[in-house]
């Protein structure tokens, strides 16, 4: 499986969106958010998982429970639109750049 | 870090500009847009018709994995000098997949072509859009992709919590 996973794939499901919106206000334990929805828990942890994996939630140890908090920045980097229109074109021109550097060569 | 590639969109502006400085010859840059099986290879879209000439004409499309067209581009070349500039109209039609979003309209795109040094160039796209609303939804389309509004309304709580 991909550990290095998109964060906009991350931000498709609806359930992990719902989790978001969840933790925004507090830090939660993975029980708590677990109680707010009807599916089965190991669910529930899978998306936390996928969550924290592409750092749009943080985990913080307090004692023996885990809470899960969102990361401010990362949400901040996924919200600039312009950003990531940039980061589009920006994609493309470094592919033309090697594209063009090999068929120099050939 | 500097950044290679620049997107300027002043507020309330129906246009854009997009600058990226190449590190390669201006020949070179130019012959990426305007030969279909280079320009394939960067855009990941298939040339279906490139005239690379003033007057002519252009249809790419993209496939998703079950080979469905999912996109078409199209659009008349107004004026090509080579190594120098490419005027254009482009227009996404929308197909099925993407039908519920609102058209995107049509669009001006003037490419200027400049050498730096020797090796080096840079390209200025001036896109003018029919209007700012639909420069704002071209903006946010690869954003949108993926996202919706409950995203939005996570950024509503962000921003409230600052």
């Amino acid at each position: 499986m991909n550990l290095r996973r998109d964060i906009y794939q991350a931000l498709a499901d609806p359930t992990r969106r719902a989790i978001l919106l969840l933790v925004v206000s507090q830090a939660m334990t993975a029980g708590a958010i677990a109680e707010n929805f009807e599916t089965a828990r190991p669910t529930v942890s899978k998306h936390l998982r996928i969550l924290t994996e592409c750092k749009l939630l943080e985990q913080v140890k307090n004692g023996r429970e885990i809470y899960y908090h969102i990361n401010a920045e990362k949400m901040k980097e996924v919200a600039d639109f312009i950003e990531r229109f940039r980061k589009l074109w920006d994609d493309r021109f470094n592919k033309l750049e090697t594209v063009m550097k090999n068929y120099k060569k050939e | 870090m500097e950044l290679k590639t620049k997107v300027n969109a002043k507020n309330g502006r129906q246009e854009i500009f997009i600058t990226r400085e190449f590190d390669l010859p201006l020949e070179s840059l130019f012959k990426a847009f305007t030969e279909p099986k280079l320009l394939e290879q960067w855009m990941g879209t298939k040339v279906i018709k490139l005239e690379s000439k003033s007057h002519g004409s252009y249809r790419f499309e993209t496939k998703d994995t079950k080979r469905n067209v999912t996109l078409q581009l199209s659009g008349v070349i107004h004026e090509l000098i080579p190594n120098e500039i490419i005027i254009r109209t482009f227009e996404m039609v929308n197909l099925p997949a993407v039908r519920h979003s609102v058209p995107f309209g049509v669009q001006l795109e003037i490419y200027e072509y400049k050498k730096l040094t020797d090796n080096t160039s840079k390209l200025t796209m001036h896109v003018l859009y029919e209007s700012v609303a639909q420069r704002n939804q071209v903006l946010k389309l690869p954003f949108a992709q993926g996202i919706n509004m409950a995203h939005n309304r996570l950024q509503e709580l962000l921003s409230k919590q600052e």
